[in-house]
């Protein structure tokens, strides 16, 4: 079977033309970079049935990314290239064309976004475009599958013309040439999205902008996420599940091997969904009646925000900030999708150019970012407590975002270079797109989560019954009960941490703590160590050597974190107090320590030129 | 008159002079259409050493006051205070 490979630059609609043409599903979202690694589809046209790759963006076949290589590398084993064309930004995206046209590999040109093009008064003579590259020019709009035909029936016609190598500088003057003969642009005024998109990077308006879009970022998932559970708590899980597990417990005698994985312990005779701790109990009401919920609603706000355009323009808001973290902005997208899920976060860190970067980025967002699972939980557990104590849990995890980034781009050799990224234009999120997004997370999540989930349940079902943990709440009792101020059997609440954290969070339920325990309990949990799923990734993306040093950190500040905690609140400081301070103290630390990157970076350029 | 980016304000044109540092640098920027010869357009400027966001033709850039400091750039016009704007 031939080999195609999509070429192109970042956020060009590479995905887009890829799910089109075999219909496979792939995240597509508005912001360079989505794609990290390359996903196979499989395309029969009638005469011949190719397999298609979408390899991730690039500027250049002279990668400087981890991500940029694997692109690079899949235009070697190509037998046909795509060469996707954002036609809004015709030059930038002909210098990878001509890279391409170097290579000895048959081209064909889909030139994309060509009614955005038109909106912006870019005028582009195809006829011409084609006759001086020399290989078919194919107009689309991949997103409504506009010429995507005329795409597939012109891969026969594709060419290879291998033209002779050029210098840097001779192709982007190769590139100038063509983009003066076949460009026209017309000026034209500024639309409402243009407008707002100034708005967004601006200083004055952008912050208040970007602390809305937050604010109410947060407020939906939160608000909207427990109102849901609440809804499906009192309608679903009290008015008609209960009374069948109710059922069955009886049938199955009320205790028993048995009974006690599926169903749990029974709390005064009844089936408490959040303590029970047995597969059909807590097992599927973590997973249905909380985390889904919760997850579901912030899909829907970050598909949104992914779509619209906006997080390019938050990694500018934010990039002083995180640059004295040893990150820049753009570090932003791992952390946001860190709140998701941990793993799509830790893919995402590959586009960042440093390992330094990659490590800092992926180890704070491993010990500060809990999942939305987790998160989940926490407010459900923490907010009984009362919103200080949520509170203190939040501001725990920044504190410790914030002075690990400061102590690690101090400590680590070398500096973060500074960002350079392109801010896409904002576009109208399309609610089929969105829809399609939803549902592949949604079950992604039901599929990867389910086996741990109901695997970690019966996990601590087997441990208990054996007396493992007993023997474990002994062994870590000092650590535990003595720096952490929490009963032995948390012990458990750790070991199973590692499988899932939503239900180790549930299983600090049943142990009776009191609300300084439960906030120390939380962010222990958050920070100790990443779930296997994250870890696995993570030991991939790492290696194992700085995977090593990254978990030696994670345990360090779980247990300093836990255990200054466990001396302050309620103790020495109010929770309210106690969380405000932290912010501030963090804040603070930021501003007088946190020129490191920024005076090295300086002094290399100074070398170098 | 020519400045590094960093020291042009908002609405401010000019033409790229020079990216002073190795070739990495150049590179990385040429890819993203930084360089020599182009005409940028100031958006905005984050304070206290923020990164800067430019036009270029007809997308958008933001970078970071590192790379930003070490663009030269011949100062052209100042939008901002010419009539009719």
């Amino acid at each position: 079977m031939k080999k195609i490979v999509l070429v192109g630059n970042p956020n060009v609609g590479k995905s887009v033309v890829f799910s089109q043409l075999t219909g496979s599903k792939v995240m597509i979202s508005n912001y360079a970079g989505t794609t990290v690694e390359f996903t196979r589809g499989q395309l029969s046209t009638n005469d011949e049935r190719y397999e298609i790759l979408d390899a991730p963006g690039t500027y250049s076949l002279k990668p400087s990314s981890k991500v940029e290589e694997v692109a690079a590398s899949l235009v070697d084993q190509a037998d046909l290239v795509i060469n996707v064309v954002d036609a809004t930004n015709l030059e930038r995206n002909l210098y990878l064309t001509a890279e391409v046209l170097e290579r000895n590999v048959p081209v064909i040109i889909a030139l994309n976004m060509i009614d955005e093009a038109k909106h912006k008064g870019v005028k582009i003579d195809l006829e011409k475009l084609e006759q001086l590259l020399g290989v078919p020019v194919i107009p689309t709009v991949a997103i409504s599958g506009e010429g995507l035909r005329d795409l597939v029936e012109a891969i026969p016609k594709a060419r290879s013309i291998a033209l002779p190598k050029k210098e840097t500088a001779e192709r982007w003057s190769f590139v100038g040439c063509i983009v003066e003969e076949v460009q026209v642009i017309v000026h034209r005024h500024h639309s409402w999205l243009e407008s707002l998109q100034d708005a967004s990077l601006k200083p004055l308006t952008g912050i208040p902008i970007a602390a809305l879009v937050l604010y109410l970022a947060f407020q939906m998932v939160i608000g909207v996420g427990e109102y849901i559970a609440g809804f499906l708590e009192t309608y679903f899980f009290s008015a008609l599940y209960e009374p069948v597990l109710t059922r069955l417990s009886e049938l199955l005698g009320g205790s028993g091997f048995l009974h006690n994985i599926l169903i749990g312990r029974l709390i005064d005779d009844a089936i408490a969904f959040e303590e029970s701790m047995g597969v059909l109990t807590t097992g599927v009401f973590v997973e249905f009646g909380v985390v889904l919920p919760f997850l579901t609603v912030f899909y829907l706000v970050l598909g949104f925000l992914e779509d619209s355009g906006y997080l390019p323009r938050l990694a500018v808001m934010l990039d002083r900030g995180m640059h004295s973290l040893g990150l820049h902005g753009y570090s932003i997208i791992p952390m946001v999708l860190g709140f998701g899920c941990n793993v799509p976060a830790a893919l995402s860190a590959r586009n960042l150019e440093s390992r330094r970067e990659r490590f800092i980025a992926c180890t704070l967002m491993a010990v500060a970012i809990p999942c939305m699972a987790q998160l989940a939980m926490i407010v459900g557990l923490v907010g009984r407590f009362g919103g200080a104590y949520l509170a203190v849990v939040f501001s725990s995890l920044f504190f410790i975002w914030i002075v690990l980034g400061l102590i690690m781009d101090r400590v680590m050799p070398g500096y973060t270079p500074s960002m350079v990224v392109e801010i896409p234009p904002y576009r109208i999120p399309s609610l089929k797109a969105q829809a399609k997004k939803l549902g592949m997370r949604v079950k992604g999540l039901i599929v990867h989560a389910t086996p741990y989930i109901l695997g970690g349940i019966l996990v601590v079902n087997i441990l208990y019954t054996i007396g493992v943990i007993d023997f474990l709440g002994i062994l870590f009792a000092p650590v535990i009960q003595g720096l952490l101020g929490l009963p032995g059997e948390a012990v458990s609440t750790l070991l199973i941490g590692f499988l899932r954290k939503d239900v180790a969070v549930a299983m600090l339920i049943p142990l009776g703590l009191d609300a300084r325990q439960v906030v120390v309990g939380a962010v222990v949990l958050a920070a100790y160590f990443p779930c296997a799923a994250t870890f696995t990734v993570l030991i991939k993306e790492m290696g194992v050597k700085d995977m090593f040093k990254s978990a030696l950190i994670m345990i360090t500040t779980a247990i300093t974190a836990g255990f200054v905690l466990n001396m302050l609140l309620d103790r020495i400081v109010p929770a309210a107090w106690l969380a405000v301070g932290l912010v501030g103290l963090a804040l603070i630390l930021a501003v007088v320590f946190g020129s490191n990157s920024d005076r090295r970076e300086l002094e290399d350029l100074e070398k170098a030129s | 008159m020519e400045k590094s980016l960093v020291e042009m304000k908002p609405g401010q044109v000019g033409v790229i002079t020079a990216l002073k540092g190795g070739p990495g640098f150049t590179d990385k920027l040429g890819q993203i259409g930084l360089r020599q010869g182009k005409t940028v357009k100031i958006i905005s400027a984050m304070f206290n050493r923020g990164p800067v966001a430019v036009c270029i033709d007809n997308f958008q850039v933001a970078v970071g006051y590192g790379k930003a400091s070490r663009i030269m750039v011949e100062v052209q016009s100042n939008e901002e205070n010419s009539p009719g704007r």
